[in-house]
């Protein structure tokens, strides 16, 4: 019975993604309609709650018993205590890459596998982006409050506070020449000043988000990861301590907010 | 000699600034850049080495003293190579480029070449509604300002290398980094200055 309401959902969902554009008018109000009607996000969170339960990988098991800092199984309100330091894997994992950590331990993937195809795009999401938008989804209503404690927690932050003020790429950007002043936009985009804990809590409250201009659920790996794309730097790596403490950064500064996600975006 | 002195300016300021134990120094959050990224298509690795710009601006969180800022904008200055003859190019072309935000990503083919991504920061001619405003709006620049000689070759500096001018200006440097050629910048140019431009009418 769900699993063919999900499938009803996600067939929907596929036709808005795939729905040709032939008049930009048209298109702009199907958005609209769509976004009153209720975000797309929730047939994200509902595909993750079945890979969540999919047994899978050469241990044929599921992540249901991964520990995503709340204890093992524990997904209500572990999203808005991330990221935050796990002893046992001796670094500062956000969702993603404890999702990834799980992964490799329960289900006995290979790295390499689970990480083939992180970011999905319109017509095919990807794993980690439905996974993360259950998991996200399970901490609505929870207050966001990412671990500062730690050592390494701290580091983490001042690693992000430093990368965030960094110069480089082919044009000498860092993350504050365009997120360092209130006001600003880049055409018609505003950009959130993500240094200020006024405007960072709603940013960070809603990620991850569907952005309905591209029809895709969006994680924080991929934000940070399209951010340097745009800065012309080379490809942050995927989880690692760059990306992690920028994440870091930015949740600790949103800390407070109400967690609301996954969100939706234009 | 300039650069000496910066940079052993540069590990002075470090030395005696209250670092909490969490904080990386500056070498250390150079060297994690370094571990955790990866070349890919046209964005190589040396696009993480910062030159003597970068470095004094991340450093000075973007406000050098007024004195290192002046040595190291002259530095800038000297590498020029400033056009002899008009350079005022096609502002037709120089349209495109104003509004072309593409090019140097690593998902995009180096063939196909880059444009200014002007209008991502500046307003411009009225043709074009919608701009940003990281940088300060252009409209009527040229009719505002002149085109002559002086103004023209003003503009095409700010083009080629804005950190000539303003050490930690926001601006990319497109001429010194080989975004544009010497013709694209022309017609940049053009568009910021022809009396006949949409951008002075």
């Amino acid at each position: 019975m769900r699993a063919s309401g999900i499938s009803a959902l996600f067939i929907a969902a596929f036709a808005l993604a795939i729905a040709p554009g032939a008049a930009q008018a048209a298109k702009a109000t199907k958005y609209q309609k769509m976004v009153v009607e209720g975000s797309p996000a929730e047939l994200f969170e509902l595909v993750g709650e079945d890979l969540w339960q999919k047994k899978q990988g050469p241990k044929n098991a599921s992540l249901e018993k991964c520990d995503l800092g709340k204890g093992p199984g524990v997904v209500k309100g572990a999203y808005a205590a991330l990221p935050r330091y796990f002893k046992d894997t001796n670094r500062v994992d956000d969702a993603e890459t404890r999702l990834l950590y799980c992964m490799e331990t329960l289900q006995g993937r290979s790295r390499k596998e689970a990480l083939k195809r992180p970011f999905g795009n319109a017509n095919k999401p990807s794993e980690m982006e439905y996974l993360t938008a259950y998991v996200a989804g399970q901490s609505r209503g929870y207050k966001v409050a990412p671990g500062m404690s730690h050592p390494q927690e701290k580091r983490a932050y001042e690693l992000g506070k430093a990368l965030f003020d960094t110069r480089t790429g082919l044009y000498d950007f860092s993350c504050a020449t365009c997120h360092g002043e209130a006001g600003k936009r880049i055409r018609a985009s505003e950009l959130p000043v993500l240094s200020d804990p006024a405007v960072a809590r709603p940013v960070m409250a809603t990620w991850p988000a569907y952005r309905v201009s591209n029809s895709q659920m969006k994680t924080m790996q991929w934000r940070i990861n399209n951010c340097y794309r745009q800065m012309r730097t080379p490809q942050p790596i995927w989880g690692s301590e760059v990306v992690n403490a920028m994440h870091t950064y930015m949740m600790v500064t949103g800390k407070g907010a109400i967690y609301a996600g996954p969100g939706t975006k234009r | 000699m300039m650069t000496k002195w910066i940079l052993g300016a540069g590990v002075a300021a470090l030395a005696f600034s209250p670092l909490a134990s969490a904080e990386p120094s500056y070498a250390e959050v150079q060297q994690i850049i370094k571990r955790d990224f990866k070349a890919k298509g046209q964005a190589k690795m040396d696009r993480l080495d910062q030159d003597i710009v970068q470095q004094v601006c991340t450093q000075a969180h973007d406000k050098p003293p007024a004195d290192v800022a002046k040595a190291l904008e002259a530095d800038q200055f000297k590498m020029f190579p400033f056009p002899s003859g008009s350079l005022i190019g096609n502002w037709q072309n120089g349209g495109k480029l104003a509004w072309s935000g593409k090019g140097m990503q690593w998902n995009e083919d180096p063939k196909k070449g880059a444009g200014g991504g002007c209008y991502n920061c500046h307003e411009i001619a009225p043709e074009r509604t919608s701009f940003g405003t990281i940088g300060p709006s252009l409209r009527a620049f040229g009719k505002k300002r002149g085109s002559g000689a002086d103004m023209q070759k003003y503009v095409y500096g700010k083009i080629y290398n804005a950190k000539a001018y303003t050490l930690c200006s926001n601006m990319p440097r497109f001429g010194a980094t080989g975004t544009l050629t010497e013709q694209q910048i022309k017609d940049l140019v053009a568009y910021v200055l022809d009396p006949s431009s949409p951008n002075n009418k």
